[in-house]
């Protein structure tokens, strides 16, 4: 594996004059320092993967356990809600993408635009688990001391949803296992929501320095290595939509 | 010193020039991810048994795959990128199959 | 001991030279805002020799209370206290740092022939969340400490205790993302920083070690901070996952933890092995023998100490298909250990051996980890674990694998590479002598503990039936020398800043890119890009450079 960008690029004696004020002085080239810093994110990356994994497995194990309680528990989510989130982050995703290629084309006003429709977009994903979150919290689904089973020992006391789903009653001990279901939804989608307010954050503060011209002069690195970070974002709400919305909406 | 730094400059292939993909590429791609959405939404309500995991994981991975390849342009990345992403998926369905062979062979009792 | 490979400059005229990275900058705020890694370096040795001291003193508290059959020296509750937090120090904030943040932070770039790791900052701030996590453990022991054990079983750690679980866990998670963010530099500057010429298989041994255990930290210790967040969430809300009564599995808690505290035995070890590999060589005057399946081996310890972590799990209720299938990878795993022993076995074979401190700590790691190693073959056949396991023979199995093992190889690096790091010297005879009294500390600590394991002694118990109490008597004894043995480095390692012979480029007269600069190196590590024409370990090209040099002035 010859991959040292230092053998290809090489270290120019007197380039001091020439380098660009942002290449580090611990690198040889702009080139190096690209491909270093990419990697790097994509190794991050990894370390995201296994984080969700932990949680995957546990969802993995549970559903397997106790189905009728995922069931009856995803029964509970409004798919038109996790739809439309997923639109939104697909939606997101793809202006990101045209940001990176409007940095590359140092098109300006145009990575301005896409980046702030991306932020705009994430805080509506945002926007919408919160209504989500809420209707949660007002029907006792939230794990801990307020969690009521009343949902699932006698579905019809929620009728929009026995509407839909005619969902029959679940035995006790399966109805406590719904507390389970929902912990990890909480986990899942909290700790996704977390990355996606701390994506935010960088998003608004790229906007600033993309408007004074900081991405759009050779130097894209950042907004292409944010731009991975967001996409594995997207990623993760794939499978969490997949995983927690769709268990089974047929009856 | 500099003739073997061009002799080894020469036994060593450069990094892969940086690729800007077409925005038409990433058009088909966003097209693509909401057909997929409809499509694992439309599938999850009709009854098809054990294979309705299958099917919502397929296209999720399907569209993962897409956001992955084209919009993280890994078709356009270096074999150590491709690489690194296969280690951490291998790492990850490690880490599932094998706490999960547990947990499934419990029932199978004592021998 | 008569023989000696040391060749230091002329003691008269030879100098610290004027500019190295110490010298470069002054005051407070040049170390504390450094991105030099051989500064950050210093500042990780400084922070985990304050830790191990710390761990130490509570070793020594257990090995006090253990003297007699009695709970007499204090409380039970307060004994589970003590030795959850040797544990927790011990692991996370000594063993896991330890030569990866300070010898491989330092060395790492300059033996790859690069300026600096690839991300300067983010090096710095892997110190900085360090420090976080060990000032917040810290903080625990002051407030009441807590008593799960390191291993956080639960639900003694989500339902049944009332100890500071959150802090620690707190803790344990922030120095986590200090571990992953220094194995992602790692691995990020062994793929994209390395000189011209240096190839994977030129490199020194050390950084392969290096590479595989930086694999470890980035995919493992992920899984733990996820364990930690959900013990975490189980304590406040009560989410049910770990809770039989909610329909949770408190096993599934030690899977995850243990996917990554499996590997981390192996974050642990694989770099003090690479420091084994280069201190043998050089003081065999050979080059390491089958240098392809030493590399080889890292890797291979890394990637299969992926699938073994429920041997630590026999006996809490998994599957007997998992005892089964775990039991025979744990086979597997011993394999790449075993063929590194060997390598360096021949390595020494018709080398021209020589016996100064690195040597012998070098000597005492592959004695004593070949014991430990041997031992958990004992604990990995499912059979013998159900009678070994969770007594004194498993305290002793990792004991020997961890101290006699990888705090050997750390005090053989930091006396290897001292000269580099400091430019001066330390004293021979009082260092060789700290390595003898160390191992024969060691061995009477630890070696009663295997027989109080197969006897039945039960780990982490305050009080013992009174027949095992002379085995005990002579542990303790035992650790009162290894304290003595632990305490001399620090005395005159830090007597030998001011007063050590001046110590040149080379006193080992060992290859390597860090031996063809001045000692303590320039900030930048070399005044123009060094180019790699020569294999690792090549003493031939060693002489030819002799031949050719002319002495240099700091």
């Amino acid at each position: 594996m010859s991959d040292s960008p230092a053998i290809a690029h090489g270290a120019p004696a007197d380039a001091h004059l020439e380098h660009p004020s942002y290449l580090r002085h611990h690198f040889n080239s702009v080139e190096q320092q690209a491909d270093t810093t990419n990697f790097a994110m994509w190794l991050f990356l990894l370390t995201e993967i296994m984080f969700f994994g932990g949680l995957f497995t546990a969802y993995l194990i549970y559903r397997n356990w106790y189905y009728p309680a995922f069931v009856a528990g995803s029964h509970q989510l409004n798919v038109v809600w996790g739809t439309l989130n997923t639109v939104v982050l697909i939606g997101s995703s793809f202006t990101m993408a045209m940001g990176v290629w409007c940095a590359e084309t140092r098109r300006r006003r145009g990575l301005v635009l896409c980046l702030t429709l991306t932020c705009i977009l994430g805080l509506c994903f945002l926007g919408i688990k919160t209504v989500e979150y809420r209707e949660k919290f007002e029907m006792h689904h939230v794990p801990g001391q307020h969690y009521s089973l009343q949902s699932f020992l006698d579905p019809q006391s929620n009728p929009a949803v026995f509407a839909e789903y005619h969902d029959k009653p679940l035995a006790l001990d399966m109805a406590r296992h719904t507390e389970i279901y929902f912990s990890l939804y909480f986990a899942l989608t909290g700790m996704h929501a977390l990355h996606m307010i701390i994506g935010i954050g960088i998003l608004v503060f790229m906007i600033f320095r993309a408007q004074a011209g900081a991405y759009t002069a050779g130097h894209v690195t950042f907004v292409e290595n944010f731009g991975y970070y967001w996409h594995f974002v997207d990623l993760v709400w794939i499978y969490l939509f997949a995983l927690l919305y769709l268990i089974s909406r047929h009856q | 010193m500099s003739e073997q730094a061009q002799h080894l400059e020469s036994e060593h292939p450069v990094e892969h020039e940086h690729h800007v993909v077409n925005p038409s590429v990433y058009v088909v791609i966003f097209f693509a991810l909401l057909v997929g959405t409809a499509l694992t939404v439309w599938a999850s309500f009709i009854d098809l048994g054990p294979w309705n995991p299958v099917i919502a994981l397929a296209i999720a991975t399907g569209k993962a795959t897409l956001v992955v390849l084209y919009f993280m342009h890994v078709k356009y990345s270096s074999k150590l990128t491709k690489l690194t992403i296969g280690a951490g998926i291998f790492t990850f369905l490690a880490l599932i199959s094998m706490t999960l062979s547990d947990y499934i062979s419990r029932a199978w009792g004592r021998w | 001991m008569s023989d000696t490979i040391v060749s230091l400059p002329d003691q008269s005229t030879a100098r610290i030279p004027k500019v190295n990275y110490l010298s470069k900058e002054n005051g407070l705020l040049s170390w504390l805002l450094t991105s030099d890694h051989k500064r950050i370096a210093i500042l990780y040795l400084i922070s985990i020799t304050f830790f191990f001291f710390i761990g130490g003193a509570l070793a020594g508290l257990i090995r006090l209370e253990l003297l007699t059959p009695q709970s007499d020296l204090m409380a039970t509750d307060t004994y589970n206290k003590v030795f959850t937090m040797h544990g927790v120090i011990m692991i996370f904030f000594f063993l896991v740092p330890s030569v990866p943040a300070t010898l491989g932070n330092f060395l790492i770039p300059i033996m790859l022939g690069a300026k600096d790791l690839a991300l300067p900052k983010i090096n710095l701030l892997s110190w900085y969340l360090y420090m976080a996590g060990g000032l917040l453990a810290l903080y625990t022991m002051m407030s009441g400490g807590v008593d799960t054990g390191w291993t956080f079983t639960t639900p003694l750690s989500t339902h049944y205790v009332n100890t500071n679980v959150l802090t620690t866990g707190l803790a344990v998670f922030v120095a986590g993302f200090s571990s992953i963010f220094t194995g992602l530099n790692f691995i990020v500057t062994i793929h994209k920083m390395r000189a011209p010429g240096m190839t994977w298989f030129r490199m020194p041994l050390f950084v392969w070690a290096h590479y595989a255990a930086s694999i470890l930290m980035v995919l493992g210790t992920p899984v733990l901070a996820i364990a930690i967040v959900l013990v975490a969430l189980e304590r406040t809300i009560g989410i049910g996952i770990f809770d039989p009564a909610k329909g949770g599995d408190p096993l599934l808690f030690q899977h995850l933890f243990w996917f990554y505290s499996h590997p981390a035995v192996y974050i642990m070890i694989l770099p003090g092995m690479g420091v084994i590999s280069e201190v043998i060589s050089t003081f065999s005057r050979k080059r390491v023998f089958g240098y392809t399946a030493v590399a080889f081996s890292s890797v291979a310890i890394a990637v299969f100490g992926f699938f073994v972590w429920a041997h630590h799990m026999f006996i809490m209720g998994i599957s007997n298909y998992a005892v089964l299938v775990f039991s025979l990878l744990t086979m597997l795993v011993a394999v790449p250990s075993a063929i590194k022993i060997f390598n360096w076995a021949f390595t020494l074979y018709k080398g021209s051996i020589t016996f100064e401190t690195p040597m012998l700590y070098a000597f005492g790691f592959m004695g004593l980890f070949t014991i430990g190693g041997m031992t958990g073959v004992f604990l990995g056949t499912s059979g013998t674990d159900i009678h070994l396991t969770e007594t004194y023979f498993i305290v002793a199995h990792f004991h020997f694998v961890m101290v006699g093992g990888m705090l050997m190889a750390f005090l053989a690096g930091i006396h290897f590479w001292w000269p580099k790091i400091t430019g001066r010297m330390y004293p021979e005879k009082i260092s060789q002598l700290a390595a003898v009294v160390t191992f024969i500390g060691f061995n009477l600590t630890f070696f009663p503990q295997f027989i109080l394991g197969a006897l039945g002694m039960p780990r982490r118990y305050a009080a013992y039936p009174p027949e095992f109490q002379i085995l005990n008597v002579f542990s303790t004894a035992g650790a009162t020398i290894l304290g003595v043995g632990y305490l001399l480095p620090v005395l005159y390692l830090t007597w030998s800043l001011k007063y050590g012979a001046i110590a040149g480029n080379n006193p080992w007269q060992a290859t390597g890119l860090e031996w063809q600069i001045q000692s303590p190196p320039l900030t930048e590590n070399f005044t123009e890009l060094p180019i790699m024409d020569h294999e690792a370990y090549d003493y031939e090209w060693l002489e030819n450079q002799k031949a050719k040099e002319v002495a240099s002035v700091g």
